[in-house]
Parts: structure tokens; C-alpha cells; sequence
């Protein structure tokens, strides 16, 4: 199961890279499309959305069951991948590149409380 | 996601303690095809071997089997079995008039609720096979016990059949393709009809299936299993897990004991009244609960005509009151998502619906329960997923 060692994990399968810029990109990872299955549906939260960390902002359809994805930090959201909704496939066939919303973090400090390759490569396999 | 994400919902869990549940005897030939299993029913099962979605299309188009050893076969014999079926059954085995024909029944209890459904086969009149369900094969068989030693004692022998396997070859090219591989099998079992059976050596070959599809279902010694398997798997018929057999069934608008129907529900309600036979005066074990209360509900087929994926338990709105979805899932097939559900008398095919799926409301297209027949599409979308 790849788990690349550039990005940041939630304890609840996303992952989180951080741009030049300071936002964060999220997608799931790839322990979590393998467990999912087959993906068909997603839906998206609106852009400029205020969310809270650990707030459901997303849902993820696969075949066989339907699963929240949450923010794993506070903040804005400032873009979605409309292109994902027409190829909900790619998240099971790319999971790094097919990323699900950006946010802008009210506190930068924020994505250090998230677990590094090696923690989230614990935390899967506990 | 959710912490309960990864374990499913449904019918299908990941094994917590997966050395609790029972194995069938392709066990390690799962395991060897890339399976990822489950517990069902206190079996540890495949539920795909990859793709649930590519072994959907492959039984669509080509052929797949299935490992479907954990249902149960009891064989029913004595000189009284068949008055003896004729009463625990609510369909009419009396129908069953040649040798290897089989029939679609529900088992009732005595408020008419469905304690199982399951495919009764015929051999004579004193010797029969019914083939139950997994999850309720353990509280059948002590049902079936308690009946025969009440009201027919001596007449019947039971005998459940844990010695044998069940393998169903599914698909427009399943038939030819079982005939392959077990040579001098194509005399027995080309010219069987939709639900009728032959022995060929000490196998039994079905043409019967849960699929919609074209097939068989090969009920075979148990050590025999894993040869049959490798010589279907030579002839290029796909193994395919539990979760391509849900939708193919939902596709094919079959029922699922357990979420369609259970103990508390009448066969009426869902959708199974074509099972019940209320000819004559045949007494059967559940008729006069169902004579006593008329249906209220029917069970109809979905068209979700907005984006998402119905699931089982989501409230449905209509014009004559509220139900429940029994059954839901993306539908391969179709593009589009699809659902069973119970709802009051008085809905119509072509009504238009509504359904509650977290907390909104979306459009759905009131259809008959089958969407897919013989890789015949019969319900079209009007909006599909890319």
C-alpha cells in the first residue's frame, strides 16, 4: 500500500499536501480506495464553505457503501475537483492525484497535529 | 472517513475475528485468485477479486463463477415428503411433476412472515433437495425438524448436506463453457429448461442462478470442488465475489432474504405473491395468517433520476404515504443507481417519487423490481453517472 512520505494523513484516511502557497490539497489514500472498493459517486462541498476540523465536507459512494470525508483542519475551503464527479473511477486508479478539495487553514500550525508516513502507516496497520 | 467506513455497511463486514468463521471448501482458491474476503454469515466469503464492478460486467458479458457453498443443501426423503413439503412450503411442489424440475418458495411461519426463501428440486415423489439461504440454514433446519417430527413423523428423513459444495456458473457464455469443462456433460444439460435439474455422475447440474444471467448452479461433493473449479477457471470463466452477486441480483430484480424480506414481512408485501400458492385447499403452514390480512404494501423498483446511490433504509415519500427502501446500490448495468423498495398500495410504475438520502431529497422513477434480464437492459435511465 503506497503511502507517500511528502504528504500528511488524518487518522481517518485522508491525505493533505501542502502547497507553496500555504492551502492544503485532500484527498483519501489508497489503504482507504482499496478498502472502499469500486468508486461511483462523489460529492463535493461548496467552495468558500467555513469548516471545522474533523467536519464531514465530502461523501464518497463506492459500490458498496457510502463513507463521510472529513476536514482534517480548520478552515476555508477555496477549490473542488468538479472534474473528479465525472471520473469518480481515477480516485481508485490515482488516489494522490485525484484530490478532493483545497482549504485554507486558519491555522497554519494545524497540520502539524497530523500524522506523518510513518504514524499513518502505524495507525493502518493497528 | 468514517471510522466505520472501511467495514462496510450491508450485508458484508470485514472479518474481525476471522478465525471464528467457517471456510468453504475454495477457500485457499480464493485466497489464491486475490480475494478479498469477508465474513457473511458467519462464513469468511470473497467479496471481489479486484474489481466488484469488472466481475459485474464479466457475468453481463461473458461468464463468472460464484463459490456459493455456504448455503445449505437439505435433502427432504420418505414416503410422506412430498405431503410434507407440500405443507411447510408456500408454494405447491405438486407442480414439481418430472423428474429434476425445481421451484422458487418462501418458508412461513405460522403469522405468514418469511423465515427463508429457497429452490426446492424434485427427484420423485419421495425424495427432494431444497437449497436455503446461509445466514438462516441452522434455524431452518431445526424449523424443519420440529415440522416433520410433528405432524409427519416417521414419513421423512432430513438431511442436511454439508458434504457438498455449490458452485453457479453465470453469463451468456457459462453454459458452453461448463460444458467444457466437464466432458459429456453437454447431454445432460443442454436441454434442461430455466429451473430444472440433472444428475450427471455425482454431480448435480442446476439450471437456476441469481443473476439474471444464463447458467447453472453445480451442486457437487465437496472434494470435488476445487477440481471443478480449476477446470472452469481453464475455460476462462472468472471466479467472482459477493459483492458483483448483489448487484447482478438487484439488477436482475431478485430478492434478498434478510433485507427484501424477513420473519416479520408477508410475501405479499414483498413482492414474492407469485411464489405463494393459494389454489385449493391445501393447507400450508402460514395461509390463513395471509388470508387474514390483505397486503397494504408492494415491493417496486427505483430509478434514482438525480446524482447518488440509494442504499437499504432510506425513507421514500410518495403520493399515497410514506416506505422504505429494502435493497439499493449503483447498478453497473445501468449507470445509474437503483433500489427495491416497500411502499404503500397505490404507487405506480412511472410515478415519480422522492427519496431521503442524507438529509435531502432526490427524484426517483417508480419501475418493476427487474432492471436487467439476459444482458437486456428493460428500465432505462434518463440520467446517468459518467
Amino acid at each position: 500500500m503506497s503511502i507517500p512520505s511528502n504528504l500528511r494523513y488524518a487518522e481517518s484516511h485522508e491525505w493533505a499536501r501542502k502547497e507553496p502557497d500555504n492551502t492544503l490539497t485532500i484527498g483519501i489514500t489508497d489503504h482507504a480506495q482499496n478498502a472502499l472498493g469500486d468508486i461511483v459517486f462523489i460529492e463535493l462541498p461548496a467552495v468558500e464553505r467555513i469548516v471545522k476540523v474533523g467536519e464531514e465536507v465530502a461523501v464518497i459512494e463506492s459500490v458498496k457503501a457510502a463513507s463521510d470525508i472529513y476536514a482534517p483542519v480548520a478552515g476555508e475551503i477555496i477549490a473542488v475537483n468538479t472534474a473528479i464527479v465525472d471520473a469518480p473511477d481515477t480516485l481508485n486508479a490515482d488516489p494522490y492525484n485525484a484530490w478532493l478539495f483545497k482549504i485554507k487553514p486558519t491555522n497554519l500550525d494545524d497540520i502539524d497535529a497530523l500524522l506523518d508516513a510513518t504514524g499513518y502507516a502505524k495507525a493502518i496497520d493497528a | 472517513m468514517g471510522a466505520d467506513a472501511l467495514r462496510a455497511g450491508g450485508p458484508f463486514s470485514f472479518a474481525p475475528e476471522r478465525s471464528m468463521a467457517k471456510q468453504t471448501p475454495l477457500y485457499a482458491a480464493h485466497l489464491a485468485a486475490g480475494a478479498k474476503m469477508v465474513d457473511f454469515a458467519g462464513w469468511d466469503m470473497p467479496i471481489h477479486y479486484g474489481s466488484q464492478l469488472d466481475e459485474h460486467k464479466q457475468v453481463r458479458r461473458d461468464a463468472g463463477m460464484f463459490d456459493v457453498s455456504h448455503m445449505l443443501a437439505i435433502d427432504v426423503s420418505g414416503a410422506g415428503a412430498q405431503a410434507y413439503l407440500q405443507h411447510v412450503l408456500a408454494n405447491d411442489v405438486a407442480k414439481l411433476t418430472e423428474p429434476g424440475k425445481a421451484l422458487y418458495s418462501c418458508l412461513l411461519n405460522h403469522d405468514g412472515g418469511v423465515i427463508d426463501d429457497l429452490i426446492v428440486y424434485a427427484f420423485a415423489h419421495d425424495d427432494y433437495r431444497l437449497v436455503v439461504n446461509a445466514g438462516t440454514a441452522d434455524s431452518d433446519l431445526a424449523w424443519l425438524r420440529r415440522q416433520a417430527s410433528r405432524l409427519h413423523g416417521g414419513n421423512v428423513t432430513l438431511t442436511a448436506r454439508r458434504d457438498l459444495a455449490i458452485i453457479a456458473v453465470q453469463g451468456p457464455n457459462a453454459q458452453a463453457k461448463v460444458w467444457a469443462a466437464l466432458p459429456g456433460s453437454e447431454a445432460a444439460a443442454a436441454p434442461l429448461q430455466y429451473f430444472q435439474a440433472a444428475r450427471f455422475g455425482d454431480l448435480m447440474i442446476c439450471a437456476t442462478g441469481y443473476t439474471g444471467e444464463a447458467g447453472y448452479e453445480l451442486i457437487v461433493p465437496a472434494g470435488r470442488a476445487v477440481e471443478i473449479w480449476q477446470a472452469l477457471a481453464a475455460q476462462g470463466v472468472a471466479p467472482i465475489g459477493l459483492g458483483a452477486r448483489d448487484t447482478l441480483r438487484l439488477e436482475a430484480g431478485m430478492n434478498l432474504y434478510g433485507q427484501d424480506m424477513d420473519d416479520g414481512v408477508s410475501p405479499l408485501e414483498s413482492g414474492l405473491a407469485w411464489t405463494v400458492d393459494f389454489a385449493g385447499e391445501r393447507d400450508f403452514i402460514g395461509r390463513a395468517a395471509l388470508e387474514a390480512k390483505p397486503a397494504m404494501r408492494a415491493l417496486v423498483g427505483l430509478l434514482l433520476e438525480d446524482r447518488g446511490v440509494l442504499r437499504a433504509h432510506m425513507p421514500v415519500f410518495t403520493e399515497h404515504g410514506e416506505g422504505e427502501t429494502t435493497s439499493g446500490s449503483f447498478a453497473p448495468s445501468l449507470n445509474a443507481s437503483i433500489a427495491f423498495a416497500r411502499v404503500p398500495i397505490g404507487v405506480a410504475t412511472g410515478d415519480t417519487v422522492e427519496v431521503e438520502i442524507r438529509g435531502k431529497r432526490l427524484k426517483a422513477r417508480v419501475t418493476q423490481t427487474a432492471f436487467v434480464r439476459r444482458g437486456k437492459i428493460l428500465v432505462t435511465p434518463l440520467i446517468s453517472h459518467p
